[in-house]
């Protein structure tokens, strides 16, 4: 076998594995990890007729999902109309190509695109997760999902910002936009949130984690922000715009926004995790090139950060009150840009006045 | 790049620039435009420019595109779908760009560069982020600041502007 | 008059909203740690567990006719509840008792003896009307149905809801 082919069905192997096999069972059951944390947050029980602990309930979901009757309202844009659910739900499986969610099996790096901008990468397929959404809202040519679309367009333009803004003191310490470079100075360093783990007596590492940790919140708000969810689900928010952007969508094309949703949540996770969190690293388990048994726990590292994430997602999203229009695009403009910026500034002069 | 999926890049790109000036629908000659530059994003790739190639999807498919789209929305210009096709504008604006590119091809066939044909690069994977990075910042620091304030200027200008019309 | 609430005066503490995020953040978690562990109490799972053994003795179920001890029917399709019902809920359709019949001095029996649980809304009235103590609400409340026909009770479902009342009206028997 050429190295090309054997490429290419490793590659293959590899978006299949992850994709049909990982995050998309993922997102399912982060459909149904909301609904039962949620329950618990409330006091109440959950799904738990479907299957021991109602952990059949996704497939019942998908089920129904699939047999609803799927109506395209007379009045809406038809083609537009078919194609957002589409948008919305690819940008969000895309961006799982660059993230390294394991270090090596049987000596297959576990990273199905290993390129040099991968951080880019990722923010530049986010940003067209946005045309999904307002091309539903627009399509629908209702005011409702109208709104929504535009609503989520110009808050995700805003949080693109800091976003960007967040991740770059993390650059300017390792000096390589690759995403398994990143994960690799972890390893080596330390964790970002924890960057004194590997050298206890520097200094540097101390004050650095002050511009970390403003960088990993600001990070994460924002990745809030950019996957629509509480405090800022403003454009699906069910009090005042009904259902948001897809008000006029059901069955499958819901299903789609709605998976979209959730695949988004993961793959922000997943750069959250990578970024900040040591991607696959779990201190004391050596990697995949000390035997397959190491990969696979890697793997499973990787994933069981992205779920305790998830946790975080969801008990925010049922503890905090949704945010006014404009207190949102203050608190973006206003407070995590500058924040941000100032924080870029502070890392710079860290980094420089110690010469890591 | 395997060179089939050159022409398809090319062809989409192609198509899809044609979509958007013959699109009646202002949102769909948008997107339009958004596909034409996910297809030249991914020429760029092929040539290893992967750092021009994400930044062209970033900046002007994610970002421009969407403000853009943002601006046909918020307007709901209908009066283009509504106009009918002037025929004789559109032989004539056939005509005066076929001509033009007649002249391109040309000019172009006639220069030496054409004829050349270039060695391969000596690193074809370079690091394209760290190059860019080290031509913006060394050789090109002062144009590239003066650049950055006067966008600032320009950012600055028409807030003023628009504050003032309000008032 | 508009009344200006005022709004309270923030202290720059308090404006940061941090302490008072992480306060709800922790008593949401406060809440899942104890769903999870099983402090909390929880509504009862109703199809499983069932509260029938608590029912009070006054409980008011669906509305059945009872036979007496020597499994005869109480009613004499006098209508009384039929004319009573308020949703009307009841239809009675009387037979005549044949003179050779043993039982003849009653004269009438209910022939037909429908009750609609669609319509019926558990008010006893017919219960409280009945001068033979033919007709009881017992404690069934779970009527289910998938079609309009199945919700209708004939006689032979309310005599197996409604069982042997073992009472004092012997109209039955002969006068002494």
């Amino acid at each position: 076998m050429n190295p090309t082919t054997s490429f290419v069905i490793i590659s293959l192997l590899k978006i299949v594995g992850i994709v049909f096999l990982v995050i998309l069972p993922m997102v399912s059951y982060a459909v149904y990890a909301e609904r039962k944390v949620s329950a618990l947050i409330q006091d109440r029980l959950g799904p738990n007729r479907v299957g021991p602990a109602g952990l059949f309930q996704p497939i019942a979901d998908a089920m129904k999902f699939l047999l609803k009757e799927d109506f395209t309202p007379a009045h809406v844009n038809k083609f537009y109309y078919w194609l957002a659910p589409c948008l919305a739900m690819v940008p969000a499986i895309t961006t799982i190509a660059v993230v390294p969610f394991g270090s090596t099996l049987f000596g297959v790096p576990m990273v199905i695109a290993d390129i040099n901008v991968g951080v880019l990468f990722v923010f530049a397929i986010a940003s067209l997760g946005v045309y999904g959404i307002v091309i539903a809202g627009w399509a629908s040519n209702s005011k409702y999902p109208f709104l929504g679309g535009v609503r989520s367009g110009s808050q995700m333009i805003s949080y693109e910002l800091s976003l960007g803004l967040a991740v770059v003191p993390i650059f300017l310490l390792i000096g390589n936009l690759r995403l398994t470079e990143v994960v690799r100075y972890q390893i080596d360093h330390g964790w970002m949130v924890f960057p004194f783990a590997g050298d206890w007596k520097n200094p540097a590492g101390w004050l650095l984690a002050v511009p970390m940790w403003i960088s990993f919140a600001v990070f994460a708000i924002a990745v809030f922000a950019e996957t629509n969810r509480l405090p800022f689900d403003l454009p699906e928010a069910e009090t005042e715009l009904v259902g948001g952007y897809h008000t006029e969508y059901s069955s499958m094309k819901f299903a789609l926004f709605f998976l979209g949703e959730y695949a988004a949540m993961i793959t922000g996770s997943a750069i959250i995790v990578t970024l900040f969190l040591g991607g696959w690293h779990f201190p004391g388990v050596p990697d995949g090139s000390h035997g397959w048994i190491f990969g696979l726990i890697n793997i499973f590292v990787f994933f069981a950060k992205i779920a305790a994430l998830l946790f975080i997602f969801i008990w925010v999203r049922f503890t905090l009150p949704r945010f006014r229009y404009d207190q949102l695009m203050r608190l973006g403009w206003v407070f995590f840009f500058e924040i941000a910026l100032v924080n870029i500034f502070l890392a710079a002069a860290i980094i420089t006045f110690f010469d890591r | 790049m395997p060179s089939f999926l050159f022409w398809l890049f090319a062809i989409v790109m192609l198509v899809f620039g044609a979509l958007v000036v013959i699109n009646r629908n202002p949102i769909a000659s948008a997107l339009s435009l958004v596909v034409c530059f996910l297809g030249l994003s991914a020429l760029f790739m092929a040539l290893d420019a992967f750092f021009i190639g994400i930044i062209q999807v970033l900046v002007y498919a994610g970002a421009v595109m969407v403000l853009f789209l943002f601006i046909i929305m918020l307007l709901d210009l209908r009066a283009e779908e509504r106009r009918k096709m002037n025929w004789f504008a559109f032989v004539g604006g056939f005509l005066v760009a076929l001509s033009l590119l007649v002249q391109i091809l040309a000019v172009i066939g006639s220069t030496r560069m054409a004829k050349q044909t270039f060695p391969p690069l000596a690193s074809p994977h370079a690091d394209d982020v760290r190059n860019v990075g080290l031509v913006l910042f060394g050789n090109y620091n002062l144009p590239f600041q003066v650049i950055a304030v006067l966008i600032l200027v320009a950012t600055i200008g028409v807030i003023v502007l628009s504050k003032r019309q309000l008032r | 008059m508009a009344i200006t609430v005022p709004r309270p005066k923030l202290t720059w503490f308090e404006r940061l909203y941090l302490p008072a995020i992480v306060a709800g953040m922790a008593i949401t978690l406060q809440h899942f740690k104890n769903m999870l562990l099983g402090r909390t109490k929880v509504t009862m799972q109703y199809p499983e567990q069932k509260w029938d053994a608590q029912l009070p003795e006054h409980y008011r179920g669906a509305p059945a006719l009872v036979k007496d001890e020597a499994g005869r029917i109480r009613c004499v399709a006098c209508q009384l509840c039929e004319f009573i019902c308020p949703p009307r809920a009841i239809k009675i359709e009387p037979g005549e008792i044949p003179v050779k019949d043993r039982f003849s001095k009653v004269e009438k029996y209910p022939r037909e003896f429908d009750i609609d649980m669609i319509r019926c809304i558990f008010c006893g009235m017919c219960e409280e009307v009945c001068p033979e103590q033919a007709i009881f609400l017992r404690k069934d409340y779970a009527i289910t149905g998938l079609t309009r026909a199945e919700m209708v009770h004939n006689k032979e479902k309310l005599l197996e809801i409604g069982g042997i009342m073992h009472g004092v009206v012997l109209k039955w028997n002969e006068k002494k």
